[in-house]
């Protein structure tokens, strides 16, 4: 990475070392696996709690990341989305008494479909425009959820309790132990998906619509269609991200989705490494737990304590940790 | 009607600081396109410092000018250190450094003076002028304040070889580069700038918002989206489309209701963009492949 604003371009390998790469790959994914299995049977349930959440937010950075990173759309509203996943899934438990499980692909889906909606009229908006109607978007959300029309489905400020789901009996797990895998089973099927959806046709013309959106288009990519599909996809991850978190915390409240968890998705994606599958985990470790170590450093400025961490990752690699690694990496093999 | 015309003069009151702090987000957007997130907090530091200048016995326009002038070599010191380091850095990696300048601040007001609402003294009297009932001292105060403002502004950037220097550095740094102006400094009087207009929209409207360490952040955002709406690269559309949001916010929270007044003036300019994705006066940008 030397000058422009264009992120980093996906590696491009020759290929007799790509069988090579591909084996070390599963190999890193393997491991992180193990270690995700094992990880809630060494710490206490409150900590298992804070993972099942890290789970959740990597699914919403990773749908992130495919708008931001792959496609080039700055969204600073993604919170509404995470917003209509969680309460989607809360008012389907709580007003229809459907099981939990079921409610996540309901939530992605009415997520899809609201984020390809708002997708098409964004057509129209590029950049700091774009970010405007997002962040509109994500204003508007609480008080949508706050107004009176809706108040029997959302119950108000109030919000909605959800009732914790209880482990299937015979496997001996805690019900955070039950959540937290039931949520990496959702994180494994949806990075599986992500990372077929990116490496392929659809991921690169995603990535041409970013650099090269005229010559993509003369290329016979549908720049429009894939915009505002990829719009939809993005809001699909992101809404069952919301959905999986709200089981997970057992509860939602118009005040939980301010704008300010929009902002710190946006943060989630830039710290973990835009256009990189990978950095939605590191992003999502930043997002739940540095907060806490500020709030540890300083009770009186918490926040100062986050911004100045900010900075010094922004210092240190502002092509966020994946592409930090990246460059590691590179050099090391030289 | 008399309500109408009474919505509208103080929406062009409140219009005024939204144009002030667009214009600050327009002078930094020309010169690097990056709109600065931390603009509404470094206003509202400013005003507290002059809150406290006031507390320790300053003269309110004393006050004024030490704050005005504290802001510049804040403005100045910000770009010099934090902001230049990042420079050739991934625009979303520099907003993100935005945006921890914002906590930090925010974070630091509430730190230092506590985050008890404090009221901020005005300038002006406190009877209406003109014996008219439409519009208090202070909103036709700080309209003319910022008026004022404005002028001097256009008057700097139009007929001062400095102004011209920075105008050249914003449009073309490589020629200007050559022509030997210090493109780096002009960036950073850039950003001095922008802070001190920043320090005198937030001493102009903490009298009715009140002094706490949130109060910038509608400001900001009405700002944002007023100089979208004029378009971001014309200062005169950003100066106007700030006066716009301001009416239309005052309007639609006397006929909505303020519960969704955001939402429904949010939802008036993004309507307004889709139709003319530029802004009201803003440039149509031509791409070459």
């Amino acid at each position: 990475m030397e000058t422009t604003a264009a992120p980093l371009t996906m590696p491009a390998a020759p290929a007799g070392v790509d069988a090579a790469r591909r084996r070390r790959h599963l190999i890193g994914v393997a491991i992180l696996l193990v270690a995700a299995c094992v990880l809630p049977f060494l710490v206490g349930n409150y900590r298992v709690f804070q993972l099942t959440l890290v789970l959740a937010y990597s699914i919403a950075l990773l749908g992130l990341n495919m708008l931001t990173g792959y496609n080039g759309q700055i969204s600073l509203g993604h919170g509404a989305f995470y917003a209509i996943g969680a309460y989607t899934a809360a008012i389907l438990m709580d007003k229809f008494g459907m099981p939990y499980w079921m409610t996540i692909p309901i939530a992605g889906a009415v997520c899809l479909i609201a984020g390809f909606l708002f997708g098409l009229p964004a057509l129209r908006l590029e950049g700091l425009y774009l970010a405007l109607a997002t962040f509109a978007l994500g204003v508007a959300m609480p008080q949508i959820l706050k107004h009176k029309s809706l108040e029997q489905w959302t119950g108000g400020v109030q919000g909605i309790v959800i009732v914790k789901p209880e482990a299937p009996e015979g496997l001996g797990l805690s019900q955070d132990q039950w959540l937290y895998f039931f949520t990496l089973a959702w994180v494994v099927l949806m990075f599986f998906i992500g990372w077929n959806l990116l490496r392929g046709r659809i991921g690169r013309a995603m990535v041409a619509i970013r650099d090269q959106p005229v010559a993509a288009q003369a290329m016979g990519v549908n720049t429009s269609l894939y915009k505002s599909l990829t719009f939809g996809v993005s809001a699909l991850y992101t809404g069952v991200a919301g959905a999986l978190g709200s089981i997970a915390i057992q509860f939602v409240a118009p005040d939980s989705f301010t704008i300010f968890l929009s902002i710190t998705l946006v943060v989630g994606v830039v710290v973990g490494g835009l256009a990189s599958i990978s950095g939605a985990i590191y992003g999502a470790l930043f997002i739940q737990f540095v907060p806490n170590v500020a709030d540890q450093l300083s009770k009186a400025a918490p926040w100062a304590i986050y911004g100045v961490f900010l900075l010094a990752f922004m210092y240190l690699m502002p092509t966020g940790v994946a592409g930090f690694i990246r460059i590691l990496r590179a050099r090391l093999k030289r | 009607m008399d309500q109408l015309i009474h919505q509208i003069l103080s929406g062009l009151a409140t219009g005024g600081i939204y144009a002030s702090v667009a214009l600050a987000l327009v002078m930094i957007y020309q010169a690097t396109h990056l709109v600065n997130f931390a603009q509404g907090e470094l206003a509202m530091f400013a005003t507290y410092l002059a809150w406290a200048l006031i507390q320790a016995g300053v003269p309110y326009w004393g006050a004024f000018a030490i704050t005005v002038v504290s802001a510049f070599v804040g403005g100045v010191l910000i770009e010099r250190i934090i902001i230049r380091p990042v420079e050739n850095a991934p625009i979303l990696a520099v907003v993100i450094v935005f945006i921890a300048l914002l906590v930090i601040f925010n974070s630091l007001a509430g730190w230092i003076f506590s985050y008890t609402i404090k009221p901020f003294p005005s300038p002006f009297p406190a009877e209406p002028l003109f014996g008219n009932s439409y519009v208090s001292s202070h909103e036709l105060g700080s309209m003319a304040i910022t008026l004022v403002v404005l002028l001097m502004l256009f008057v700097f950037f139009r007929y001062t070889p400095l102004g011209l220097a920075m105008r050249a550095a914003a449009q073309n740094p490589e020629s200007s580069r050559l022509v030997g102006i210090r493109v780096g400094w002009m960036l950073a009087l850039g950003w001095g700038l922008a802070a001190a207009i920043g320090a005198i929209a937030g001493m102009m409207v903490a009298p009715t918002v009140f002094l706490e360490p949130n109060m910038m952040g509608g400001i900001l955002l009405y700002a944002f989206a007023g100089a979208l709406l004029g378009g971001i690269d014309s200062p005169g559309g950003a100066v106007l489309g700030g006066f716009i949001v301001g009416v239309l916010e005052n309007v639609v929270g006397a006929y909505v209701g303020t519960e969704l007044k955001l939402t429904v003036a949010l939802i008036v300019i993004v309507g307004v963009l889709v139709v003319r994705p530029s802004g009201l006066f803003g440039k149509v940008h031509v791409t070459r492949v």
